[in-house]
């Protein structure tokens, strides 16, 4: 095992500026961040930096040298893409360090444009494989791309072997359920999907109903799961809800679980990861810190003694507590499938 | 500073419960307009005007009703069902906004009620989660 290889970047996220803070104070040489529209993938309302904040929020990461990343990880809407347009032309005037673009209309725009701005490909974009990624990198001079939360450790290493663009993977967070920039099952239920409105589940369609025995989760309507007493509740998203089919009630499509890398970051290092990200912009200044934190020293533990490396109870439990449905699992990395 | 796990006893409830709940209203909302007009707390009140909202301290026995016009916070009566109701217990309301424990996680577990419109729930988290507590004195009790 080279002990050469540098360690992979933390990449963390931040939906205010506290949050960012919080992430710089806590070791992420990272962070990522969104504008208050639709021109991101978590369009919540309240969250997200307008111009003043943005601008305070690089001040203070480059101030302490850590990068910043724009997430444009939405698909330009047809009859009028100017919205996208205007983000990437703000990303470029607020000097930040990369680009996260999904939709490859808007790389093309970005490199014409910008021939000096990096841009990152997201995990929205869907790209499993290094044909695809090599191809975005031809067209676009795409440096990173962001893989979905489908690949076994195996496969990220084929695809890391076979290209020069850096490859970033998720280290923590809630899961998606796995046909990451896909997925339409939130528009079935509301109309609304995070590539189209950049939203998951909108809030103006959730309605949480306080019953006497349960406390149940509706998506327009739509009786997604029911949490008896003191039973850990969820996001109300459709593919974690729990579901009849065919006589039994379970969670038909996706259990709520958050994946945690933790117990790989040692293989993940020595493939030559570039790059691990935690999930989490809608989370509040807490969750940025506590997970921050947590991985930072894990991972420099990991790049220390890789051949001694072992999760230390402590680190369990602090993200335990933070992760949704109160599981943990290393996803599709550790996964038998070739 | 952390926050010890603590429920107030039983008997504080029906003794707080008993008392006139305007006192602390008062001052809450007081606190809210004052901190909004040092721009510490960023709100945007076009998204909360018209809106009622009430803060139940679940072991104090305490419910703080309020509302929003386009410009202040106001003591308010909100009745059996504002737009936005926020449960807990003290020890996690106070764990919330010191920034030792987020809303989210409090949810999850089932320490956090949010009754009432979502959206309008979203909006005050992510309000309180936009407070930059480092630019006040308040900075030092801060987890985070």
């Amino acid at each position: 095992m080279p002990a050469t290889r540098p360690l992979p970047e933390l990449v963390c996220p931040a939906g205010s500026l506290p949050a960012l803070k919080a992430a710089v104070d806590n070791g992420a040489d990272t962070v990522y961040l969104g504008l208050k529209n639709d021109t991101n993938a978590r369009n919540f309302a309240g969250l997200n930096f307008d111009d003043r904040t943005a601008r305070e929020g690089i001040r203070y990461a480059h101030q302490h040298e850590r990068k910043v990343l724009l997430a444009i990880n939405t698909y330009a809407q047809g009859g009028d893409i100017s919205r996208w347009h205007r983000a990437i032309d703000e990303g470029a005037d607020l000097g930040v360090d990369a680009i996260i673009l999904a939709d490859i209309g808007l790389m093309e725009y970005a490199r014409r444009r910008y021939p000096e701005l990096r841009l990152h490909m997201s995990v929205q974009s869907s790209a499993t494989n290094y044909e695809a990624i090599n191809l975005a990198q031809e067209l676009f001079d795409i440096r990173r791309a962001v893989l979905p939360r489908v690949l076994t450790l195996d496969q990220v290493k084929q695809v890391i072997d076979h290209t020069r663009v850096e490859i970033e993977v998720f280290g923590f967070g809630s899961l998606c359920v796995m046909v990451e920039g896909r997925c339409l099952l939130s528009s079935y239920a509301t109309g609304e999907s995070p590539n189209s409105h950049g939203v998951c589940s909108p809030a103006k369609f959730v309605r949480w109903e306080h019953g006497s025995q349960a406390l149940g989760a509706r998506l327009n309507g739509i009786l997604i799961d029911e949490y008896q007493q003191g039973e850990p509740a969820g996001y109300p998203t459709l593919c974690k809800g729990r579901f009849e089919v065919e006589g039994d009630t379970y969670y038909a499509l996706e259990e709520p679980t958050s994946l945690n890398v933790m117990a790989m970051l040692p293989q993940i290092i020595d493939i030559g990861v570039a790059a691990i990200k935690v999930e989490g912009r809608q989370r509040s200044p807490a969750y940025v810190a506590q997970v921050t934190r947590t991985l930072r020293e894990a991972l420099d533990t990991a790049g220390r003694e890789p051949q001694r490396f072992s999760v230390k109870p402590g680190w369990t439990q602090a993200l335990s507590k933070l992760a949704e449905g109160q599981q943990q699992t290393l996803g599709a990395y550790n996964r038998p499938w070739k | 500073m952390r926050i010890p796990e603590l429920t107030l006893p039983a008997s504080m409830a029906s003794l707080l419960g008993r008392l006139p709940a305007t006192p602390p209203c008062w001052a809450l909302v007081t606190t809210l307009n004052q901190l909004k007009k040092r721009d510490i707390l960023p709100a945007d009140m076009s998204l909360l005007a018209g809106h009622s909202f009430e803060v139940h301290v679940q072991d104090a026995g305490l419910r703080l009703g309020f509302s929003a016009d386009e410009k202040n916070f106001k003591v308010a009566s909100v009745g059996d069902t504002p737009d936005l109701r926020l449960s807990a217990n003290l020890a996690d309301f106070a764990r919330m906004m010191l920034r030792e424990e987020d809303p989210d996680t409090l949810f999850f577990n089932r320490k956090l009620i949010i009754e009432g419109d979502t959206e309008l729930g979203l909006i005050v988290k992510n309000l309180l989660d936009s407070v930059d507590w480092s630019s006040t004195p308040l900075q030092r009790f801060m987890a985070v």
